[in-house]
Protein backbone atom coordinates (compact mmCIF):
# COMPACT_ATOMS: atom_id res chain seq x y z
CA UNK A 1 0.00 0.00 0.00
CA UNK A 2 3.06 2.39 0.98
CA UNK A 3 4.09 2.23 -2.70
CA UNK A 4 0.63 3.11 -3.92
CA UNK A 5 0.75 6.42 -1.68
CA UNK A 6 4.26 6.97 -2.90
CA UNK A 7 2.56 6.94 -6.71
CA UNK A 8 0.17 9.66 -5.13
CA UNK A 9 3.41 11.62 -4.33
CA UNK A 10 5.32 11.17 -7.55
CA UNK A 11 2.06 12.19 -9.24
CA UNK A 12 1.71 15.36 -7.34
CA UNK A 13 5.31 16.28 -7.69
CA UNK A 14 5.26 16.03 -11.25
CA UNK A 15 1.83 17.56 -11.96
CA UNK A 16 3.20 20.91 -9.59
CA UNK A 17 6.93 20.64 -11.41
CA UNK A 18 4.40 20.63 -14.95
CA UNK A 19 2.35 23.75 -13.73
CA UNK A 20 5.39 25.61 -12.64
CA UNK A 21 6.81 25.09 -15.73
CA UNK A 22 4.31 25.47 -18.15
CA UNK A 23 2.79 29.16 -16.48
CA UNK A 24 6.38 30.03 -15.69
CA UNK A 25 8.56 32.41 -17.89
CA UNK A 26 9.83 30.06 -19.96
CA UNK A 27 6.44 28.46 -20.83
CA UNK A 28 7.12 29.27 -24.49
CA UNK A 29 10.36 28.06 -24.66
CA UNK A 30 10.34 24.67 -26.94
CA UNK A 31 12.29 22.93 -24.55
CA UNK A 32 10.41 23.31 -21.54
CA UNK A 33 7.57 22.18 -24.13
CA UNK A 34 9.76 18.87 -24.64
CA UNK A 35 10.78 19.20 -20.72
CA UNK A 36 6.74 19.01 -19.28
CA UNK A 37 6.00 16.28 -22.05
CA UNK A 38 9.23 14.29 -20.41
CA UNK A 39 8.53 14.91 -16.80
CA UNK A 40 4.76 13.90 -17.84
CA UNK A 41 5.32 10.30 -19.37
CA UNK A 42 8.23 9.67 -16.67
CA UNK A 43 5.35 10.44 -13.82
CA UNK A 44 3.19 8.07 -15.60
CA UNK A 45 5.30 4.84 -16.07
CA UNK A 46 6.80 5.70 -12.31
CA UNK A 47 3.53 5.56 -11.18
CA UNK A 48 3.00 2.17 -13.41
CA UNK A 49 5.59 0.86 -11.77
CA UNK A 50 5.02 1.58 -8.38
CA UNK A 51 0.73 1.09 -8.67
CA UNK A 52 1.27 -2.73 -10.07
CA UNK A 53 4.37 -3.35 -7.39
CA UNK A 54 1.95 -1.57 -4.86
CA UNK A 55 -1.44 -3.43 -5.46
CA UNK A 56 0.51 -7.02 -6.74
CA UNK A 57 -1.08 -6.84 -10.02
CA UNK A 58 -0.33 -9.92 -11.74
CA UNK A 59 2.36 -9.93 -14.52
CA UNK A 60 -0.30 -12.01 -16.96
CA UNK A 61 -2.54 -8.58 -16.37
CA UNK A 62 -0.17 -5.87 -16.81
CA UNK A 63 3.39 -6.02 -16.04
CA UNK A 64 5.78 -3.56 -14.69
CA UNK A 65 7.31 -0.96 -17.26
CA UNK A 66 10.75 -2.91 -15.73
CA UNK A 67 9.57 -6.09 -16.59
CA UNK A 68 9.17 -4.91 -19.95
CA UNK A 69 12.43 -3.19 -20.23
CA UNK A 70 14.00 -6.27 -18.84
CA UNK A 71 12.13 -8.34 -21.58
CA UNK A 72 13.43 -5.76 -24.07
CA UNK A 73 16.52 -5.61 -23.32
CA UNK A 74 17.01 -9.68 -22.76
CA UNK A 75 15.37 -10.11 -26.63
CA UNK A 76 16.57 -7.94 -28.75
CA UNK A 77 17.93 -10.05 -31.29
CA UNK A 78 14.64 -11.34 -31.48
CA UNK A 79 12.84 -7.96 -31.95
CA UNK A 80 15.19 -6.85 -34.01
CA UNK A 81 14.54 -9.64 -36.57
CA UNK A 82 10.80 -9.23 -35.94
CA UNK A 83 11.39 -5.56 -36.66
CA UNK A 84 13.24 -6.48 -40.27
CA UNK A 85 10.70 -8.90 -41.20
CA UNK A 86 7.71 -6.89 -40.67
CA UNK A 87 8.80 -2.98 -40.91
CA UNK A 88 11.23 -3.06 -43.25
CA UNK A 89 10.45 -5.70 -45.44
CA UNK A 90 6.29 -5.97 -44.94
CA UNK A 91 5.75 -2.67 -44.64
CA UNK A 92 8.41 -0.55 -46.12
CA UNK A 93 8.42 -2.45 -49.34
CA UNK A 94 3.92 -2.05 -49.41
CA UNK A 95 4.60 1.49 -48.15
CA UNK A 96 6.91 2.41 -51.18
CA UNK A 97 5.24 0.09 -54.42
CA UNK A 98 2.02 1.93 -52.75
CA UNK A 99 2.76 5.11 -52.28
CA UNK A 100 4.54 5.38 -55.86
CA UNK A 101 1.50 3.40 -57.49
CA UNK A 102 -1.10 5.59 -55.85
CA UNK A 103 1.33 9.18 -57.21
CA UNK A 104 1.83 7.72 -60.45
CA UNK A 105 -1.95 6.82 -60.79
CA UNK A 106 -2.53 10.79 -59.57
CA UNK A 107 -0.45 12.03 -62.70
CA UNK A 108 -2.58 9.89 -64.60
CA UNK A 109 -6.06 10.75 -63.00
CA UNK A 110 -5.25 14.50 -63.39
CA UNK A 111 -3.95 14.75 -67.07
CA UNK A 112 -7.50 12.88 -68.13
CA UNK A 113 -10.96 14.58 -66.80
CA UNK A 114 -13.07 11.71 -66.96
CA UNK A 115 -10.63 9.39 -65.01
CA UNK A 116 -10.61 11.83 -62.02
CA UNK A 117 -14.38 12.10 -62.20
CA UNK A 118 -14.94 8.49 -62.77
CA UNK A 119 -11.71 7.33 -59.89
CA UNK A 120 -11.74 9.99 -57.48
CA UNK A 121 -15.35 8.71 -55.68
CA UNK A 122 -14.36 5.97 -55.95
CA UNK A 123 -10.95 6.25 -54.62
CA UNK A 124 -12.45 8.60 -51.48
CA UNK A 125 -14.85 5.44 -50.54
CA UNK A 126 -12.16 3.07 -50.79
CA UNK A 127 -10.25 5.14 -48.13
CA UNK A 128 -12.91 4.72 -45.86
CA UNK A 129 -13.24 1.32 -46.05
CA UNK A 130 -11.55 -1.29 -43.48
CA UNK A 131 -9.08 -2.12 -46.32
CA UNK A 132 -7.23 -4.32 -43.87
CA UNK A 133 -9.98 -7.03 -43.84
CA UNK A 134 -8.52 -7.94 -47.20
CA UNK A 135 -5.62 -9.06 -45.20
CA UNK A 136 -6.95 -13.00 -44.72
CA UNK A 137 -7.24 -13.40 -48.79
CA UNK A 138 -4.16 -11.53 -49.45
CA UNK A 139 -2.33 -14.00 -47.47
CA UNK A 140 -4.30 -16.75 -49.21
CA UNK A 141 -2.48 -15.42 -52.58
CA UNK A 142 0.96 -14.93 -51.40
CA UNK A 143 1.57 -17.13 -48.68
CA UNK A 144 2.80 -16.56 -45.21
CA UNK A 145 5.81 -14.41 -46.30
CA UNK A 146 6.41 -10.57 -45.89
CA UNK A 147 5.19 -10.23 -50.10
CA UNK A 148 1.55 -11.13 -48.51
CA UNK A 149 1.94 -8.03 -45.39
CA UNK A 150 3.42 -5.81 -48.83
CA UNK A 151 0.04 -6.32 -50.20
CA UNK A 152 -1.76 -5.52 -47.84
CA UNK A 153 0.01 -2.45 -47.20
CA UNK A 154 0.32 -1.58 -50.83
CA UNK A 155 -3.59 -1.50 -50.86
CA UNK A 156 -4.17 0.33 -47.64
CA UNK A 157 -1.62 3.39 -48.62
CA UNK A 158 -2.85 3.60 -52.46
CA UNK A 159 -6.23 5.37 -51.96
CA UNK A 160 -4.84 8.39 -49.12
CA UNK A 161 -2.03 8.68 -51.61
CA UNK A 162 -4.08 8.90 -54.73
CA UNK A 163 -7.18 10.85 -53.40
CA UNK A 164 -4.44 13.20 -51.53
CA UNK A 165 -1.95 13.64 -54.65
CA UNK A 166 -4.98 14.43 -57.32
CA UNK A 167 -6.26 17.10 -54.58
CA UNK A 168 -2.75 18.49 -54.59
CA UNK A 169 -2.29 18.79 -58.27
CA UNK A 170 -5.28 20.90 -58.01
CA UNK A 171 -4.12 23.57 -55.82
CA UNK A 172 -2.38 26.08 -58.21
CA UNK A 173 -4.01 29.30 -58.90
CA UNK A 174 -5.14 30.23 -62.73
CA UNK A 175 -3.15 33.06 -62.15
CA UNK A 176 -0.11 31.08 -61.52
CA UNK A 177 -1.15 28.85 -64.52
CA UNK A 178 -1.84 31.67 -66.87
CA UNK A 179 1.84 32.71 -66.34
CA UNK A 180 3.18 29.21 -67.04
CA UNK A 181 1.41 30.05 -70.53
CA UNK A 182 2.48 33.24 -70.98
CA UNK A 183 6.09 31.32 -70.61
CA UNK A 184 4.65 29.01 -73.16
CA UNK A 185 5.56 26.02 -71.33
CA UNK A 186 3.70 22.75 -71.84
CA UNK A 187 2.38 20.42 -69.58
CA UNK A 188 5.58 18.79 -68.47
CA UNK A 189 7.35 22.25 -67.69
CA UNK A 190 4.16 23.26 -65.83
CA UNK A 191 4.23 19.87 -64.81
CA UNK A 192 7.44 19.63 -63.48
CA UNK A 193 7.98 23.45 -62.25
CA UNK A 194 4.49 24.57 -61.22
CA UNK A 195 2.51 21.89 -59.99
CA UNK A 196 4.36 19.41 -58.39
CA UNK A 197 5.86 21.72 -56.17
CA UNK A 198 2.82 23.19 -55.55
CA UNK A 199 1.23 19.56 -54.69
CA UNK A 200 4.28 18.47 -52.27
CA UNK A 201 1.96 19.75 -48.80
CA UNK A 202 -0.71 17.59 -50.37
CA UNK A 203 1.70 14.88 -51.36
CA UNK A 204 3.36 15.04 -47.76
CA UNK A 205 -0.06 14.57 -46.19
CA UNK A 206 -0.78 11.52 -47.47
CA UNK A 207 3.09 10.09 -47.18
CA UNK A 208 2.07 10.54 -43.16
CA UNK A 209 -1.14 9.07 -43.26
CA UNK A 210 0.10 6.13 -44.97
CA UNK A 211 3.37 5.75 -42.44
CA UNK A 212 0.55 4.77 -39.93
CA UNK A 213 -1.38 2.73 -42.28
CA UNK A 214 1.43 0.71 -43.13
CA UNK A 215 2.34 -0.53 -40.01
CA UNK A 216 -1.47 -1.29 -38.61
CA UNK A 217 -1.58 -3.40 -42.29
CA UNK A 218 1.63 -5.07 -42.31
CA UNK A 219 1.17 -5.89 -38.26
CA UNK A 220 -2.65 -6.55 -38.55
CA UNK A 221 -1.70 -9.11 -41.71
CA UNK A 222 0.08 -11.12 -39.97
CA UNK A 223 -2.58 -11.92 -37.69
CA UNK A 224 -4.04 -14.23 -40.36
CA UNK A 225 -0.83 -16.22 -40.78
CA UNK A 226 2.87 -15.27 -41.15
CA UNK A 227 6.21 -17.10 -40.67
CA UNK A 228 7.98 -17.56 -37.36
CA UNK A 229 8.81 -14.10 -37.44
CA UNK A 230 7.80 -10.49 -36.61
CA UNK A 231 5.59 -8.21 -34.49
CA UNK A 232 2.31 -9.10 -35.78
CA UNK A 233 2.94 -12.80 -35.06
CA UNK A 234 5.15 -11.83 -31.68
CA UNK A 235 2.05 -10.17 -30.11
CA UNK A 236 0.01 -12.87 -31.06
CA UNK A 237 1.47 -15.82 -29.92
CA UNK A 238 2.97 -14.01 -26.90
CA UNK A 239 -0.64 -13.17 -25.61
CA UNK A 240 -1.47 -16.74 -26.37
CA UNK A 241 1.71 -17.75 -23.67
CA UNK A 242 0.33 -14.83 -21.57
CA UNK A 243 3.74 -13.73 -21.90
CA UNK A 244 3.05 -10.20 -21.92
CA UNK A 245 6.21 -8.53 -21.15
CA UNK A 246 6.96 -9.49 -24.58
CA UNK A 247 4.09 -8.44 -26.17
CA UNK A 248 4.79 -4.40 -24.62
CA UNK A 249 8.02 -5.16 -25.80
CA UNK A 250 7.25 -5.52 -29.17
CA UNK A 251 4.43 -2.75 -28.88
CA UNK A 252 7.38 -0.58 -27.60
CA UNK A 253 9.50 -2.07 -30.91
CA UNK A 254 6.06 -1.21 -33.22
CA UNK A 255 6.01 2.28 -31.37
CA UNK A 256 9.21 3.36 -31.87
CA UNK A 257 9.45 2.01 -36.16
CA UNK A 258 5.65 4.16 -36.05
CA UNK A 259 7.37 7.32 -34.79
CA UNK A 260 10.33 7.21 -35.74
CA UNK A 261 8.99 6.16 -39.87
CA UNK A 262 6.54 9.65 -39.45
CA UNK A 263 9.45 11.71 -37.97
CA UNK A 264 11.90 10.63 -40.82
CA UNK A 265 8.62 11.60 -43.53
CA UNK A 266 8.07 15.11 -41.43
CA UNK A 267 12.19 15.65 -41.62
CA UNK A 268 11.74 15.20 -45.22
CA UNK A 269 8.42 17.37 -45.37
CA UNK A 270 10.19 20.14 -43.87
CA UNK A 271 13.66 20.37 -46.38
CA UNK A 272 11.15 19.80 -48.76
CA UNK A 273 8.30 22.42 -48.44
CA UNK A 274 10.38 24.37 -46.55
CA UNK A 275 8.44 27.45 -48.59
CA UNK A 276 4.92 26.57 -47.30
CA UNK A 277 3.03 28.79 -44.78
CA UNK A 278 2.41 26.07 -42.72
CA UNK A 279 6.26 25.10 -42.03
CA UNK A 280 7.14 28.42 -41.36
CA UNK A 281 8.41 29.91 -37.78
CA UNK A 282 9.53 26.18 -36.52
CA UNK B 1 -19.89 17.26 -58.87
CA UNK B 2 -22.04 17.46 -62.10
CA UNK B 3 -21.27 14.74 -64.42
CA UNK B 4 -19.69 11.85 -62.35
CA UNK B 5 -22.50 9.08 -62.70
CA UNK B 6 -21.07 8.00 -66.19
CA UNK B 7 -17.70 8.42 -65.32
CA UNK B 8 -17.91 6.27 -62.00
CA UNK B 9 -19.98 3.29 -63.47
CA UNK B 10 -17.27 3.13 -66.45
CA UNK B 11 -14.98 2.74 -63.56
CA UNK B 12 -16.61 0.31 -61.68
CA UNK B 13 -17.67 -1.88 -64.60
CA UNK B 14 -13.69 -1.91 -65.80
CA UNK B 15 -13.46 -3.11 -62.45
CA UNK B 16 -15.66 -6.06 -62.86
CA UNK B 17 -14.20 -6.84 -66.21
CA UNK B 18 -10.81 -7.01 -64.74
CA UNK B 19 -12.19 -8.92 -61.78
CA UNK B 20 -13.81 -11.49 -64.27
CA UNK B 21 -10.35 -11.47 -66.63
CA UNK B 22 -8.43 -12.46 -63.18
CA UNK B 23 -10.21 -14.95 -62.16
CA UNK B 24 -8.88 -16.85 -64.93
CA UNK B 25 -5.33 -17.06 -64.33
CA UNK B 26 -5.99 -17.24 -60.56
CA UNK B 27 -7.98 -20.37 -60.72
CA UNK B 28 -6.33 -21.59 -63.55
CA UNK B 29 -4.51 -24.79 -61.58
CA UNK B 30 -7.59 -25.86 -59.38
CA UNK B 31 -9.87 -25.65 -62.99
CA UNK B 32 -6.88 -27.87 -64.55
CA UNK B 33 -7.09 -30.55 -61.40
CA UNK B 34 -10.93 -30.63 -61.85
CA UNK B 35 -11.13 -31.01 -65.54
CA UNK B 36 -7.83 -33.74 -65.27
CA UNK B 37 -10.56 -35.59 -62.76
CA UNK B 38 -12.83 -35.33 -65.97
CA UNK B 39 -10.94 -37.14 -68.09
CA UNK B 40 -9.90 -34.15 -69.79
CA UNK B 41 -6.59 -34.10 -71.24
CA UNK B 42 -4.80 -30.89 -69.98
CA UNK B 43 -1.16 -29.84 -71.65
CA UNK B 44 1.56 -30.49 -68.85
CA UNK B 45 -0.62 -33.50 -67.89
CA UNK B 46 2.06 -33.71 -64.94
CA UNK B 47 0.89 -32.35 -61.95
CA UNK B 48 4.69 -31.71 -60.72
CA UNK B 49 5.36 -29.98 -63.88
CA UNK B 50 1.93 -27.98 -63.86
CA UNK B 51 2.29 -26.57 -59.99
CA UNK B 52 5.84 -25.17 -61.39
CA UNK B 53 4.27 -23.57 -64.74
CA UNK B 54 3.09 -19.92 -65.03
CA UNK B 55 -0.41 -19.30 -64.75
CA UNK B 56 -0.39 -17.49 -68.08
CA UNK B 57 1.45 -20.24 -70.16
CA UNK B 58 -0.96 -22.81 -68.25
CA UNK B 59 -4.37 -20.53 -69.60
CA UNK B 60 -2.29 -20.48 -72.95
CA UNK B 61 -2.34 -23.89 -73.60
CA UNK B 62 -5.32 -25.04 -71.97
CA UNK B 63 -8.10 -23.05 -73.62
CA UNK B 64 -10.48 -25.02 -74.09
CA UNK B 65 -10.61 -26.54 -70.65
CA UNK B 66 -11.41 -23.09 -68.56
CA UNK B 67 -15.30 -22.77 -68.72
CA UNK B 68 -15.05 -23.50 -64.80
CA UNK B 69 -12.96 -20.73 -64.00
CA UNK B 70 -16.04 -18.98 -62.40
CA UNK B 71 -18.11 -21.24 -60.52
CA UNK B 72 -15.20 -23.20 -58.75
CA UNK B 73 -16.58 -24.12 -55.30
CA UNK B 74 -13.42 -22.71 -53.22
CA UNK B 75 -11.76 -20.67 -55.77
CA UNK B 76 -8.69 -18.77 -55.58
CA UNK B 77 -10.48 -15.43 -56.38
CA UNK B 78 -14.39 -15.77 -56.71
CA UNK B 79 -16.06 -13.69 -59.47
CA UNK B 80 -18.18 -11.30 -58.25
CA UNK B 81 -21.44 -13.09 -59.05
CA UNK B 82 -20.29 -16.12 -57.06
CA UNK B 83 -19.72 -13.34 -54.04
CA UNK B 84 -23.35 -11.79 -55.11
CA UNK B 85 -24.54 -15.00 -54.85
CA UNK B 86 -22.95 -15.99 -50.94
CA UNK B 87 -24.12 -12.64 -49.78
CA UNK B 88 -27.63 -13.51 -51.14
CA UNK B 89 -27.53 -16.86 -49.48
CA UNK B 90 -26.09 -15.87 -45.81
CA UNK B 91 -28.64 -13.04 -45.67
CA UNK B 92 -31.76 -13.43 -47.12
CA UNK B 93 -32.02 -17.18 -47.98
CA UNK B 94 -30.94 -17.96 -45.09
CA UNK B 95 -33.16 -16.00 -42.38
CA UNK B 96 -35.82 -16.81 -44.64
CA UNK B 97 -35.68 -20.57 -45.09
CA UNK B 98 -32.81 -21.93 -42.73
CA UNK B 99 -33.38 -23.66 -39.90
CA UNK B 100 -32.03 -21.06 -37.57
CA UNK B 101 -33.15 -18.07 -39.37
CA UNK B 102 -35.34 -15.14 -38.05
CA UNK B 103 -38.62 -16.62 -39.69
CA UNK B 104 -38.30 -20.07 -38.49
CA UNK B 105 -37.08 -19.59 -35.24
CA UNK B 106 -37.65 -15.94 -34.29
CA UNK B 107 -33.84 -14.65 -33.99
CA UNK B 108 -31.32 -13.60 -36.84
CA UNK B 109 -29.46 -16.83 -37.16
CA UNK B 110 -25.72 -17.22 -36.29
CA UNK B 111 -24.89 -18.72 -39.99
CA UNK B 112 -26.50 -15.66 -41.55
CA UNK B 113 -24.13 -12.19 -41.92
CA UNK B 114 -27.09 -10.20 -40.78
CA UNK B 115 -25.63 -11.08 -37.03
CA UNK B 116 -22.21 -11.22 -37.36
CA UNK B 117 -22.50 -7.71 -38.97
CA UNK B 118 -25.16 -6.41 -36.47
CA UNK B 119 -22.38 -7.97 -33.56
CA UNK B 120 -19.39 -6.02 -35.12
CA UNK B 121 -21.92 -2.67 -35.74
CA UNK B 122 -22.47 -2.58 -31.93
CA UNK B 123 -19.27 -3.27 -30.67
CA UNK B 124 -18.18 -0.22 -32.74
CA UNK B 125 -20.42 2.07 -32.40
CA UNK B 126 -20.38 1.22 -27.99
CA UNK B 127 -16.84 1.80 -28.66
CA UNK B 128 -16.86 5.01 -30.59
CA UNK B 129 -19.68 6.66 -28.02
CA UNK B 130 -17.29 5.84 -25.31
CA UNK B 131 -14.11 7.00 -27.16
CA UNK B 132 -15.86 10.40 -28.76
CA UNK B 133 -17.25 10.96 -25.33
CA UNK B 134 -13.81 10.60 -23.63
CA UNK B 135 -11.89 12.71 -26.31
CA UNK B 136 -14.28 15.76 -25.47
CA UNK B 137 -14.02 15.44 -22.24
CA UNK B 138 -9.94 15.51 -22.64
CA UNK B 139 -10.00 18.28 -25.14
CA UNK B 140 -12.02 20.59 -23.32
CA UNK B 141 -9.29 19.74 -19.98
CA UNK B 142 -6.82 20.69 -22.48
CA UNK B 143 -7.83 23.62 -23.14
CA UNK B 144 -8.85 25.10 -20.09
CA UNK B 145 -5.55 24.28 -18.53
CA UNK B 146 -2.31 24.98 -20.06
CA UNK B 147 -0.64 22.60 -17.51
CA UNK B 148 -2.56 19.73 -18.98
CA UNK B 149 -2.42 21.09 -22.67
CA UNK B 150 1.69 20.71 -22.28
CA UNK B 151 1.82 17.74 -20.63
CA UNK B 152 -0.63 15.37 -22.76
CA UNK B 153 -1.11 17.09 -26.07
CA UNK B 154 3.02 15.77 -27.07
CA UNK B 155 1.37 12.30 -26.46
CA UNK B 156 -1.95 12.36 -28.01
CA UNK B 157 -0.17 13.27 -31.14
CA UNK B 158 2.70 10.90 -31.05
CA UNK B 159 0.58 7.72 -30.23
CA UNK B 160 -1.26 8.95 -33.51
CA UNK B 161 1.76 7.98 -35.45
CA UNK B 162 1.87 4.42 -34.06
CA UNK B 163 -0.02 1.54 -34.45
CA UNK B 164 -2.20 1.75 -31.55
CA UNK B 165 -4.46 -1.60 -33.07
CA UNK B 166 -1.24 -3.77 -32.41
CA UNK B 167 -2.52 -3.83 -28.96
CA UNK B 168 -5.94 -4.88 -29.43
CA UNK B 169 -4.95 -9.37 -28.76
CA UNK B 170 -3.55 -7.97 -25.64
CA UNK B 171 -6.50 -6.15 -24.42
CA UNK B 172 -8.62 -9.10 -25.36
CA UNK B 173 -7.09 -11.51 -23.24
CA UNK B 174 -6.36 -9.37 -20.44
CA UNK B 175 -10.10 -8.39 -20.06
CA UNK B 176 -11.31 -11.78 -20.74
CA UNK B 177 -8.74 -12.56 -17.48
CA UNK B 178 -10.56 -10.02 -15.34
CA UNK B 179 -14.08 -11.61 -16.58
CA UNK B 180 -14.99 -9.07 -18.87
CA UNK B 181 -15.95 -10.37 -22.35
CA UNK B 182 -18.32 -9.92 -25.08
CA UNK B 183 -18.97 -6.69 -26.35
CA UNK B 184 -16.82 -5.21 -24.15
CA UNK B 185 -13.44 -5.59 -24.51
CA UNK B 186 -14.14 -4.92 -28.69
CA UNK B 187 -15.86 -1.75 -27.51
CA UNK B 188 -12.24 -0.75 -25.61
CA UNK B 189 -10.34 -1.55 -28.26
CA UNK B 190 -12.52 0.81 -30.37
CA UNK B 191 -13.22 3.69 -28.11
CA UNK B 192 -9.03 3.88 -27.90
CA UNK B 193 -8.66 3.89 -31.63
CA UNK B 194 -11.17 6.97 -32.29
CA UNK B 195 -10.21 8.77 -28.88
CA UNK B 196 -7.16 10.21 -30.25
CA UNK B 197 -8.67 11.38 -33.08
CA UNK B 198 -11.17 12.89 -31.75
CA UNK B 199 -8.74 14.93 -29.04
CA UNK B 200 -6.92 16.94 -31.76
CA UNK B 201 -9.93 17.34 -33.62
CA UNK B 202 -11.95 19.06 -30.70
CA UNK B 203 -8.42 20.80 -29.20
CA UNK B 204 -8.50 22.33 -32.82
CA UNK B 205 -11.86 22.78 -32.91
CA UNK B 206 -12.22 24.11 -29.47
CA UNK B 207 -9.46 27.29 -30.37
CA UNK B 208 -11.14 28.12 -33.58
CA UNK B 209 -12.85 31.30 -31.93
CA UNK B 210 -10.52 34.23 -32.55
CA UNK B 211 -9.26 37.09 -29.87
CA UNK B 212 -11.99 39.14 -31.26
CA UNK B 213 -14.70 36.97 -30.36
CA UNK B 214 -13.55 36.08 -26.93
CA UNK B 215 -12.81 39.65 -25.91
CA UNK B 216 -16.90 39.98 -26.38
CA UNK B 217 -17.81 37.19 -24.55
CA UNK B 218 -15.37 38.64 -21.93
CA UNK B 219 -17.08 42.29 -22.40
CA UNK B 220 -20.28 40.57 -21.59
CA UNK B 221 -18.49 39.40 -18.42
CA UNK B 222 -19.09 35.59 -19.28
CA UNK B 223 -17.65 32.86 -17.03
CA UNK B 224 -15.40 30.00 -18.53
CA UNK B 225 -18.20 27.51 -18.74
CA UNK B 226 -20.48 29.99 -20.59
CA UNK B 227 -17.52 30.88 -23.01
CA UNK B 228 -17.24 26.80 -23.16
CA UNK B 229 -21.10 26.39 -24.16
CA UNK B 230 -21.77 29.33 -25.98
CA UNK B 231 -18.77 29.87 -27.80
CA UNK B 232 -16.37 27.30 -27.95
CA UNK B 233 -18.36 24.44 -28.27
CA UNK B 234 -20.44 25.37 -31.00
CA UNK B 235 -17.29 27.06 -32.78
CA UNK B 236 -16.22 23.56 -32.72
CA UNK B 237 -18.84 21.45 -33.93
CA UNK B 238 -17.49 21.41 -37.75
CA UNK B 239 -13.73 20.10 -36.37
CA UNK B 240 -15.81 17.83 -34.37
CA UNK B 241 -17.71 15.93 -36.77
CA UNK B 242 -14.33 16.34 -39.30
CA UNK B 243 -12.69 13.92 -36.47
CA UNK B 244 -15.99 11.63 -36.27
CA UNK B 245 -15.68 10.39 -39.61
CA UNK B 246 -12.16 9.53 -39.33
CA UNK B 247 -13.10 8.32 -35.30
CA UNK B 248 -15.63 5.66 -36.77
CA UNK B 249 -13.75 4.51 -39.70
CA UNK B 250 -10.95 3.40 -36.84
CA UNK B 251 -13.39 1.97 -34.70
CA UNK B 252 -14.64 -0.12 -37.14
CA UNK B 253 -11.38 -1.72 -37.58
CA UNK B 254 -11.04 -1.83 -34.43
CA UNK B 255 -13.81 -4.00 -33.73
CA UNK B 256 -12.91 -6.00 -36.60
CA UNK B 257 -9.28 -6.73 -35.28
CA UNK B 258 -11.20 -7.06 -32.03
CA UNK B 259 -12.59 -9.88 -33.14
CA UNK B 260 -9.55 -11.92 -34.31
CA UNK B 261 -8.61 -13.58 -31.12
CA UNK B 262 -12.22 -14.95 -29.33
CA UNK B 263 -14.13 -16.22 -31.81
CA UNK B 264 -17.56 -15.27 -30.96
CA UNK B 265 -19.01 -14.10 -33.54
CA UNK B 266 -18.54 -10.77 -35.53
CA UNK B 267 -17.24 -10.46 -39.25
CA UNK B 268 -13.81 -10.26 -38.08
CA UNK B 269 -14.58 -13.45 -36.89
CA UNK B 270 -16.14 -14.29 -40.05
CA UNK B 271 -13.03 -12.87 -42.26
CA UNK B 272 -10.40 -15.50 -40.07
CA UNK B 273 -13.04 -18.93 -39.65
CA UNK B 274 -13.07 -18.33 -43.74
CA UNK B 275 -9.13 -18.05 -43.99
CA UNK B 276 -8.62 -21.24 -41.90
CA UNK B 277 -11.26 -23.21 -43.86
CA UNK B 278 -10.57 -21.86 -47.30
CA UNK B 279 -13.79 -20.36 -48.01
CA UNK B 280 -12.84 -17.55 -49.94
CA UNK B 281 -16.11 -16.61 -50.79
CA UNK B 282 -17.20 -16.29 -47.04
CA UNK B 283 -13.87 -13.60 -46.46
CA UNK B 284 -15.29 -11.53 -49.58
CA UNK B 285 -19.13 -11.95 -48.15
CA UNK B 286 -17.80 -10.51 -44.78
CA UNK B 287 -15.52 -8.09 -46.70
CA UNK B 288 -18.78 -6.40 -48.64
CA UNK B 289 -20.85 -6.48 -45.21
CA UNK B 290 -17.61 -4.85 -43.54
CA UNK B 291 -17.28 -2.06 -46.30
CA UNK B 292 -21.28 -1.71 -46.46
CA UNK B 293 -21.07 -1.21 -42.83
CA UNK B 294 -18.49 1.57 -43.25
CA UNK B 295 -20.28 3.03 -46.00
CA UNK B 296 -23.59 3.24 -43.73
CA UNK B 297 -21.78 4.84 -40.61
CA UNK B 298 -19.66 7.29 -42.57
CA UNK B 299 -22.72 8.28 -44.57
CA UNK B 300 -25.05 8.72 -41.53
CA UNK B 301 -22.35 10.82 -39.73
CA UNK B 302 -21.86 12.85 -42.74
CA UNK B 303 -26.09 13.34 -42.98
CA UNK B 304 -26.18 14.25 -38.93
CA UNK B 305 -23.24 17.08 -39.84
CA UNK B 306 -24.97 18.39 -42.91
CA UNK B 307 -28.48 18.66 -40.84
CA UNK B 308 -26.92 19.81 -37.76
CA UNK B 309 -24.15 22.13 -39.70
CA UNK B 310 -27.68 23.60 -41.75
CA UNK B 311 -29.73 24.35 -38.35
CA UNK B 312 -26.91 25.91 -36.77
CA UNK B 313 -26.68 27.96 -39.65
CA UNK B 314 -23.05 27.41 -40.79
CA UNK B 315 -23.39 26.13 -44.16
Amino acid sequence: MSLVVIALIVWALGWSLNRWLANGPYAANRWTGLCVAAVFGATVLIMWELIVRGLGVPAVILPPPSAIAAAFASSTSILWADFVQTILKGGLSGYVIGCGAGFAVAILVDRYDFLRRGLLPVGNFMSALPIVGTAPILVMWYGFGWQSKAAVVVLMVFFPMLVNTVAGLRDTSAMQRDLMRTYGAGYWPTLIKLRLPAAMPFIFNGLKISTTLALIGAIVAEFFGSPTVGLGFRISTSVGQLALDMVWAAIVVSALAGSAFYGAVAAIERGVTFWHPSQRGQ
Amino acid sequence: MKGTLGPVLTVILAILAIWYVACVPMNVREVLSAAERDGAVVTPTDPVERRDAGAVGLVLNNTAHLGASWSLDRAKLPAPHQIAVELWNTTVVEEMTGRRGIVNSGSLSNRGLVYHAGITLWATVLGFVIGTGLGILLAVGIVHSRTMEMSVMPWAIVSQTIPIVALAPMIIVVLYSVGLQGMLPKAVISAYLSFFPVVVGMVKGLRSPDQSQLDLMHTYNASKSAVLVKLRLPASVPYLFASLKIGIAASLVGAIVGELPVQQGGLGARMLAGSYYGQTSQIWAALIAAAALAALLVWSIGALERRTLRRMGVV
